[in-house]
């Protein structure tokens, strides 16, 4: 892996008014990789993810996309370098139909695939289809959760930045998006996937970071976090 | 069980009578008179005793099938929105028709009638105009007669200073008002809720004011006169006072106040059926689906890629400019405009037409412009009543249809022949996907 990566975080910080919630935080993704940041309630993963779209903006150090530092660009330029964020609790639009929430996905590209990726999507996600002309307010969490990733998607991103995915999800339907998250992968894209869920996301990811009050406190190859004891103990629940 | 319900009836009556007393005696029962008071006690009882019967009938009405789905039917308009299949019928010949009847209206219309017809499309302009900022985008506008009034004085200052007439005015007007609403849209691009409604109630204020008070250049509370308009240098008047022809000496008619009004009606109903027109194309346009997207849900449109700046601009800019052409008809119907006309009172009315439409519906909208423009009309009769009656309507709207008249549609984009879950093929024609 000589080549850069991706996307580098190199020293950020970041600041909620006078609480610093990003303390130097240096982690890298490269192309093609399933990466997985776990951590605990209020660590600053979402934090981390949200700084990629300069909410908030990292006040200290840079965050370099393909080695271009795109912390200060506006935050609707940023999703056409190729970055799709899967927001936590989803965040789609409840009054908007299923197709209408897709077509808001391809923003940044045009609509110019919209029918080819449509089939993609519905091919991967068949319930999407059976209620494409329903708001989307009125879908279960797992079909929201869908149509997140689906609407992320539309706009064939190079990287997509997953939001506690599983949150809230019943164990079944977790199990679902993290095959799904398998399937996409497959396609060729790359995965960074912040989650409280450790054991999905440690068994789903190569490497994984684990955060710990604004820290990267450990980080490594995932199944050897997954044998680490500090992590067992914290975020596996097992002794 | 029948015992029970007539005991439970009887509870609710007395319940009723007591509290009505309460209220009824102090206010109907005792009248001044002079240093002393009479007692009227036997009025204020009998007041009481109706209201306690009307709700005794309320809930036996209740206690019926019929009642129960009436209240049934009218919980349930609270609920969802309704999405499209693809697959209705076009209204064409339905709307054609309405088009026919709305341009046959003023050969049937006395002069009262087409009045409020007149003044009805204007509410109709505005509603549309500030569904686009309200309904569409999200963005709560409490001072959107300040675009109205900018429309209105273009055409009054502008001719008196300028020599504008009504059709330059009508195509000045959407810009001058729209290059406001960005001004005003500028500073307020941060600000949501509350506190949005607050600076543009403000622009509101200070627009009036400004009309109030710049006596030099606005002629300030005695207002400014507006002329007639002209088409193709034929003038309204009985006499050509602009350098063109009177209409009825070209045409050799006799001469009839009506013409001015049938014509401001005419060229009125086109532009709203243009406007209603644009404001139903733009919906399926990705830049309202950007407005609604954006009312919805900001983060996630930011991450989507969605330019919220451009976004909020143009909502502000295309509703101000619709505002702007409501002015321009509103002083050439008048003939004159003065502050009074653009109080808060109506932005208030505005908004009343827009939420009590059904925020974002176009149909909505237009029906509840007409019915709280021509039923304060109808309920002249009780002039005294009338705000009353008025506000009691809108408290009942709001409490069994608190979407509003019509709900609102979402439009399908790809039609689907398969209802539910069906393997039909995916892409069902190009043509129909564009």
């Amino acid at each position: 892996m000589s080549e850069a990566p991706l996307l580098e975080f190199s020293g950020v910080r970041a600041h909620y008014g006078p609480v610093e919630a990003l303390k130097d935080v240096n982690v890298h993704i490269f192309k093609g990789e399933i990466v997985s940041l776990i951590g605990a309630n209020g660590a600053g993963k979402t934090t981390l993810l949200s700084s990629i779209f300069g909410a908030p903006r990292a006040s200290t150090g840079k965050i370099l996309h393909k080695g271009e530092d795109i912390s200060r660009l506006p935050t609707n330029r940023i999703s056409r370098r190729g970055i799709a964020l899967v927001p936590e609790g989803r965040q789609i639009y409840q009054e908007m139909s299923v197709e209408e929430n897709m077509m808001m996905g391809t923003t940044p590209i045009g609509m110019a695939y919209f029918e080819e990726d449509r089939t993609t999507m519905f091919d991967l996600f068949p319930r999407l289809k059976e209620r494409r002309n329903q708001t989307a307010g009125t879908m279960s969490g797992g079909e929201q959760q869908m149509l997140a990733i689906a609407r992320a998607m539309m706009a064939r991103p190079e990287l997509i930045l997953f939001d506690e995915p599983s949150l809230g999800l019943a164990p079944l339907v977790v199990k679902r998006v993290f095959e799904v998250l398998r399937e996409i992968a497959a396609m060729g894209k790359t995965i960074f996937l912040v989650e409280q869920n450790a054991n999905h996301a440690l068994k789903l990811s190569k490497r994984a970071y684990v955060m710990v009050n604004g820290r990267i406190h450990l980080s490594g190859e995932s199944a050897a976090l997954l044998d680490n004891e500090d992590v067992r103990k914290a975020y596996l629940g097992l002794h | 069980m029948e015992t029970n319900r007539i005991l439970t009836l009887a509870k609710q009556a007395l319940l009723t009578f007591t509290v009505s007393l309460i209220l009824f005696a102090p206010i109907s029962g005792l009248v001044l008179e002079g240093f002393g008071f009479r007692n009227e006690l036997v009025r204020a009882v009998l007041l009481a005793a109706l209201v306690a019967v009307g709700r005794v009938v309320l809930s036996v009405v209740g206690m019926t099938a019929l009642g129960r789905k009436l209240a049934g039917s009218a919980a349930r308009n609270g609920g969802g929105v309704i999405v499209m299949t693809g697959n209705e019928k076009s209204p064409v010949l339905i709307l054609a028709l309405l088009f026919a009847a709305g341009l046959a209206l003023p050969f049937f219309a006395d002069k009262y009638f087409l009045g409020i017809a007149i003044l009805a499309l204007i509410y109709c302009l505005l509603g549309l105009g500030l569904n686009i900022v309200v309904g569409l985008a999200g963005l709560l506008d409490l001072g959107f007669v300040a675009f109205y009034a900018v429309g209105a004085y273009l055409l009054a200052l502008g001719y008196q200073y300028l020599g504008i007439g009504f059709w330059s005015a009508l195509i000045i007007a959407p810009f001058l008002a729209g290059l406001c609403g960005m001004i005003l849209a500028f500073p307020v691009l941060k600000m949501h809720g509350d506190y949005l409604a607050i600076v543009t109630l403000g622009f509101g204020e200070i627009i009036r004011l400004v009309l109030n008070n710049w006596l030099e250049f606005t002629g300030g509370p005695n207002g400014a006169s507006v002329p007639p308009p002209t088409v193709l240098g034929l003038e309204f008047t009985r006499t050509a006072k602009q350098g063109g022809v009177p209409l009825h000496d070209y045409f050799g008619i006799a001469y009839s106040a009506d013409y001015k009004f049938w014509f401001i009606y005419l060229v009125l109903f086109l532009v709203v059926c243009l406007v209603i027109y644009a404001v139903e194309r733009l919906r399926v346009m990705p830049l309202g689906r950007m407005w609604e997207a954006l009312r919805e849900d900001e983060i996630a449109c930011r991450s989507l890629g969605v330019n919220h700046v451009f976004t909020k601009l143009t909502a502000f800019m295309l509703g101000a400019s619709t505002g702007g052409l409501a002015g321009v008809f509103f002083a050439v119907h008048q003939g004159f405009v003065n502050p009074t006309s653009f109080t808060f009172f109506e932005s208030a009315l505005i908004l009343a037409i827009v939420v009590l439409g059904g925020l974002g519906s176009t149909v909505g909208v237009i029906a509840a412009a007409l019915v709280l423009t021509i039923l304060p009309e109808l309920l002249r009769d009780f002039a005294e009543y009338r705000v009353l009656i008025f506000g009691v309507l809108m408290v009942a709207m709001m409490i069994w249809k608190p979407r509003g008249l019509v709900r609102v549609r979402r439009p399908a984009f790809f039609p689907s022949t398969a209802p539910r879950g069906d393997t039909a093929p995916l892409s069902v024609s190009p043509e129909v996907a564009r």
